[in-house]
């Protein structure tokens, strides 16, 4: 029978964590109870993208676009839009709603109709556990003509011709290192699929892999024949285990419909993919600490050269490609080198998954074409800065990027635009840092994050790292000079220039990207002893202004008892009390306590 | 090989293809600042000091592992460089405990040295707004310390326990900044599996790896009017010691350190030289009685006390082919004890046994609760080679200018066997000679020279009175490995096997003098000294053991002959099966 209507259930972690597990139970007994039951199609996807609205319900064939359901909205929606054909407008996306009411579609949205999906084609809009929807949607056909018309060095040449560039953070052209490999003659190679996804806050391949798992399968498969390798692994952290349990599925799936294991399409090509998973330490995602991982070794990195392309897992040569490198693959051989080079600017070709967070309306997963300004990202899908405030900054790359001062927003998204900024790609984390934030704050947030994640191989990444955030701990402590600015900048360079991997000569670029960018805060910090973001408790002193409208709801949460004031009087903080917590300035309804 | 010619700070250069760019410049005379390298061990490029700039190449790059190519032009010493040496050098002295007059190697740190040629101004580690690491002191065995405090992390302790025993006792535990090296899950050494081999000791550029000292013990003795202290240096020391005071490296120094030991204070001077062809006597009728009257074959030599640890604790079903024979070490301390103390009118009570050794093991041994008669202990204080050259140095003697000297006791004496038993094979041909002259009854070879040489796995066939003796010399934890793997796969019927725990047996000892990462990779160091003993053995009038007059006289005078009863009583000894990780 063929179903009058789709619901697809956005089933990716951000929404189960919101509450989306139990969604699709309760349309199975509202439905049944309708009597419409098998009128309807349930499908679970992966994620959606927007993950601040979350959960999502997307009604199909109107393309409703369901935001922030809950459990009790599934029995209206229910009765109202599938019972009754009424979209229950309330629950409704806002910005779905034009101002005279008219519901657009999902596709309409700004968040979307801004973006280019290649890497999330099929991310929210199929069931990743049912290999018949990628089918549907092209899967397996880029496969079938790599293995039945072309060439190993066809292949490559094609993806050379892509120019896509290595997505996890490096861009290092994905064809060029596929030919060294494939160079590299040996009897035995390896291609491995890095979903050690570590960058705080950065989510693209834990949802690629839940919501489309055989893309990143297809992917391997494309890569691991053009260098000559038959078997691959997936190495994924442990600590996405829903990702996990879709691998397992698709790859159970794959092996099932013949396409994968021996003799694939009869082509005389084998091919197998073990998935090892990752203890979830930040440097496995480094390829060589991933190859000693694998090995059963520590997470610890190894000097290059040799390349892994030479001499990687096991001493083979060995191929290692991110999560959404791989599957764009399978769209480039699908649609040919042209249409994927056409996409993009003349040196980043294709289109970049972010994971926009921070502060920003439209949190979530965004795909855009290379060559997009950031200030498209932010504001026009984005949906801007929430509170109407102004922004300082966009760190791009993570704890290995660098921030993007308000000035430099016009700049497309490109590799070497990027570090020209003195930023990078990086594997797609995009922080928006509004006008409350700290830069010394932030930097040591990053470099917290690189103490912590640092193997302890090599001496200035162990060491330097360390006693670069003890010395932003001085500086934000009010305890700083002018002289330790230098120093610092001195002691990141040398960090950056001699340190043994990626991640260790990654690990300063916060660092030195804002001291370049907001000196001037760092100045305030060391000279005026003043911290401009209002961030730094040893700097900052909270007071009430004339706003206070003596609601005391400041007074009465706060832990010291340092706010005393009656009732629709104007209160004050007695700042010798004052623990500096901020919690008055969380819950006052007027904003009327700032820090000084 | 091809040749290659690259420039280095401006100049030609042409070396073979398989160079790195580090071994090219020393070449040139060009020396390149290095902690964690240490060649064919540690090649991890960790500690990051030996970087060069390449031209066209961004950032800098580590030269010991950087394999040299066509055209390459190198900077080794820009500013740029100097600057990140000088920086790093101060990260790595942050947490460093600079205690150097009391530390074991304030004459021979790598680290230090680097800190002096590069003028290091220790910032961090000075500076009271910097943290400093917890320090960590693994001190729970008797043979070995690990000390955190004074780590530097370079892994090179980690190799070679993984290279040279096989065992990988130790290993990096936790992460980042706070990683530190220790036995897997803060299991204490003693609990680990360790051989005590002392490879790791002699792989470390610092003093984070020491024997566990016994120094203060000795001077506390040697000042105790109430002691009668008697000292005896092992076959291995007299072709060292000299290298601690800038002596040639396998120099023989014998006549010094018997001086030095005059020059001490100790009372009684013996050589182990001595008791190595008294155990020739006891562990060859050993052999004897099992080949003809059937005994269990093959007999395992057990003068190594670090391979017994690893017999103990990885082989145990074949402890009943080790010799009962207690080592030359812990039979010194018994004759000096219960026999000769008594000839020199000393109470045996009242002797303090001291033992100059090459190796950390041997304070393990001394330790082990049999190593007694009577409930007097065999030997007192072990002291390394490293630790003794440190006690002259806080005596002041100036060890180099020493004249010779001329013990006259009657345990000093020495055949050409016995000072072989300080290298790989030695202790093989010693037996070799007198087994084979005692079953044919007549005048045989003295050279068993196929037994000879470094390799790690060494075997021989040998007519003896009409009985082909195989025999085979295994030295080093990982030749171990595998020789076991062999035996219990081989059809063959060995005789007789030498086994040591050190990759060229005790002249490579883990308490010899250590010598720094580039003379590590210049030199056999091994070869040098073996070199040497073998010249004191060509050199001795008698080479068998059996013609020691002296330790003939001891069988006279007092243990009857060799496996007798009192032969058993004092110089025998047993084994147990050990575990470890038992918490």
């Amino acid at each position: 029978m063929i179903e009058r209507a789709h619901v697809l259930i956005c089933s990716g972690s951000n929404c189960i964590s919101r509450g989306a597990k139990s969604l699709r139970d309760e349309f199975e007994t509202h439905l049944t109870a309708l009597g419409i039951r098998e009128e309807i199609k349930l499908v679970n996807t992966g994620c959606v993208g927007l993950c601040e609205q979350g959960p999502f319900v997307i009604v199909y064939p109107e393309g409703v676009f369901y935001a922030q359901v809950k459990n009790k909205d599934i029995e209206t929606i229910c009765k109202e839009h599938l019972y009754k054909g009424r979209i229950v407008e309330k629950l409704v996306f806002d910005e779905a709603l034009t101002q005279d009411k008219q519901v657009k579609s999902f596709e309409e949205i700004k968040f979307y109709s801004k973006q280019t999906r290649i890497a999330l084609r099929n991310c929210g809009l199929i069931n990743p556990d049912d290999i018949e929807e990628y089918i549907a949607r092209d899967g397996y056909r880029g496969l079938g003509r790599t293995l039945l018309e072309m060439t190993q060095m066809e292949v490559i040449d094609e993806m050379i011709s892509s120019g896509l560039r290595g997505r996890g953070g490096g861009g290092f052209p994905t064809g060029v290192k596929w030919r060294f490999a494939y160079n590299n003659e040996n009897d035995q190679k390896y291609i491995i699929c890095n979903a050690d996804e570590g960058d705080p806050g950065a989510f693209m391949d834990r949802a690629l892999l839940e919501g489309d798992p055989h893309s990143v399968l297809e992917g391997l498969m494309i890569g691991g024949y053009a260098i000559g390798a038959n078997k691959g692994y997936i190495y994924v952290r442990i600590e996405y285990p829903t990702a996990i349990e879709k691998l397992h599925t698709a790859i159970a799936q794959a092996k099932e419909y013949g396409l994968l294991g021996e003799n694939i399409f009869g082509s005389g090509f084998d091919f197998d993919i073990e998935i090892r998973l990752g203890a979830g330490a930040f440097v496995c995602g480094e390829e060589t600490a991933l190859i000693a991982s694998i090995e059963g070794g520590r997470g610890m990195s190894r000097n290059k050269p040799p390349f892994p392309a030479a001499k990687g897992l096991w001493g083979k040569p060995t191929i290692i490609n991110n999560v959404e490198t791989l599957a764009n693959i399978p769209a480039i051989m699908c649609n040919g080198a042209d249409w994927f080079s056409r996409i993009g600017t003349e040196k980043s070709k294709g289109t970049k998954v972010f994971s926009l967070g921070g502060n920003i309306k439209n949190a979530g997963l965004v795909e855009v074409p290379m060559g997009t300004t950031l200030r498209t990202v932010i504001y026009e899908i984005g949906g801007g800065i929430p509170k109407n405030k102004s922004l300082k900054a966009v760190q791009t790359g993570g704890p290995s990027g660098g921030a993007i001062p308000e000035s430099m927003l016009d700049l497309p998204i490109e590799y070497e635009t990027l570090i020209a900024a003195g930023s990078m790609m990086g594997s797609g984390g995009m922080v928006v840092i509004d006008e409350d934030n700290c830069m010394v704050d932030i930097c040591r947030f990053y470099l917290e994050f690189t103490v912590e994640e640092s193997c302890g191989k090599c001496t200035p990444c162990r060491e330097g790292t360390k006693k670069m955030l003890e010395m932003l701990n001085i500086i934000s402590s009010g305890n700083g000079t002018l002289e330790d600015l230098d120093k610092l900048e001195h002691l990141a360079h040398m960090v950056k220039s001699s340190s043994l991997c990626g991640l260790g000569q990654a690990a300063p670029n916060p660092v030195l990207s804002m001291l370049d960018k907001f000196r001037d805060e760092f100045v305030a910090h060391v000279v005026d002893k003043k911290c401009p973001g209002g961030v730094c408790k040893p700097l900052i002193e909270l007071q009430i202004t004339e706003d206070c409208i003596g609601c005391t709801k400041c007074a009465k949460e706060c832990p010291v008892d340092a706010i005393s004031g009656s009732i629709k009087q104007l209160h004050s903080i007695d700042v010798s009390t004052c623990i500096k917590c901020g919690i008055c300035k969380n819950i006052c309804p007027v904003d009327a306590i700032i820090s000084v | 090989m091809k040749d290659i010619t690259l420039t280095i700070n401006g100049r030609k250069v042409t070396v073979p293809e398989d160079y790195t760019v580090m071994k090219a410049a020393e070449g040139l005379g060009i020396s390149v600042p290095r902690l964690c390298f240490l060649k064919g061990i540690n090649e991890t490029s960790s500690c990051r000091l030996c970087v060069v700039d390449i031209k066209g190449v961004k950032g800098l790059k580590n030269s010991c592992t950087l394999n040299v190519e066509e055209g390459m032009e190198i900077e080794t010493d820009t500013d740029e460089i100097r600057d990140s040496v000088v920086q790093n050098l101060q990260l790595l002295a942050s947490n460093h405990v600079f205690e150097c007059w009391a530390c074991e190697r304030e004459h021979n740190c790598e680290l230090l040295d680097l800190m002096r040629r590069y003028s290091v101004e220790n910032i961090y580690g000075e500076s009271r707004d910097f943290v400093k690491k917890n320090r960590w002191i693994n001190d729970s065995s008797a043979s070995i310390v690990l000390d955190s405090g004074k780590c530097i992390l370079c892994g090179r302790c980690i190799s070679a326990c993984e290279m040279q025993s096989g065992l990988n006792i130790l290993d990096f535990n936790e992460r980042g900044n706070e990683t530190y090296v220790g036995p897997a899950l803060f299991h204490n050494m003693e609990d680990s599996g360790c051989i005590y081999c002392g490879k790791c000791i002699q792989a470390c550029p610092v003093g984070a790896i020491t024997e566990k000292s016994e120094l203060d013990e000795v001077i506390a003795a040697l000042r105790d009017p109430s002691k009668k202290v008697i000292v005896s240096a092992a076959p291995s020391i007299r072709v060292a010691l000299g290298e601690e005071f800038g002596g040639k490296i396998g120099g023989n120094v014998e006549g010094k350190m018997y001086k030095s030991f005059e020059v001490l204070g100790f009372d009684e001077i013996m050589d182990t030289n001595f008791t190595a062809d008294l155990t020739i006597l006891e562990e060859g009728t050993e052999f004897i009685k099992r080949v003809t009257e059937g005994g269990k074959l093959p007999l395992f030599t057990s003068c190594s006390p670090g391979w017994i640890n690893y017999i103990e604790q990885y082989e145990p079903q074949f402890l009943d082919h080790l010799s009962t024979a207690k080592s030359p070490q812990q039979m010194a301390g018994a004759v000096s004890k219960n026999y000769y103390a008594e000839k020199l009118g000393y109470k045996k009570e009242d002797v303090v046994f001291v033992s100059i050794m090459p190796c950390i093991a041997k304070k393990h041994e001394a330790d082990r609760p049999e190593m007694e008669v009577d409930g007097v202990r065999d030997v007192d204080y072990v002291l390394t080679t490293r630790e003794y050259a440190r006690l002259l140095r806080r005596k002041g003697i100036d060890f180099m200018s020493l004249e010779d000297g001329h013990p006259h006791g009657k345990l000093v004496q020495y055949s050409g066997a016995a000072p072989i038993f300080g290298t790989t094979g030695g202790v093989m041909e010693a037996a070799l000679r007198t087994v084979s002259e005692i079953l044919e009854e007549k005048e045989t070879p003295i050279n068993f020279k196929e037994v000879r040489g470094l390799e790690g796995v060494k075997e021989a066939t040998y007519n003896v009175a009409g009985i082909d003796v195989n025999v085979a010399v295994v030295h080093g934890g990982v030749s171990i490995k595998e020789f076991f793997k062999l035996l219990k796969t081989s059809e063959k019927q060995y005789h007789f096997v030498e086994f040591m725990a050190c990759t060229g047996g005790c002249i490579n000892g883990g308490g010899q003098p250590i010598h720094p990462a580039i003379v590590q990779d210049n030199i056999d160091i091994r070869a040098e000294r073996a070199r040497t003993l073998y010249e004191i053995d060509a050199a001795c009038e008698k080479r068998k053991s059996h013609f020691n007059d002296d330790v003939m006289a001891l069988y006279k005078e007092w243990l009857d002959k060799p496996g007798s009863h009192i032969a058993h009583k004092v110089l025998h000894t047993h084994y147990n099966k050990r575990e470890f990780y038992k918490n």
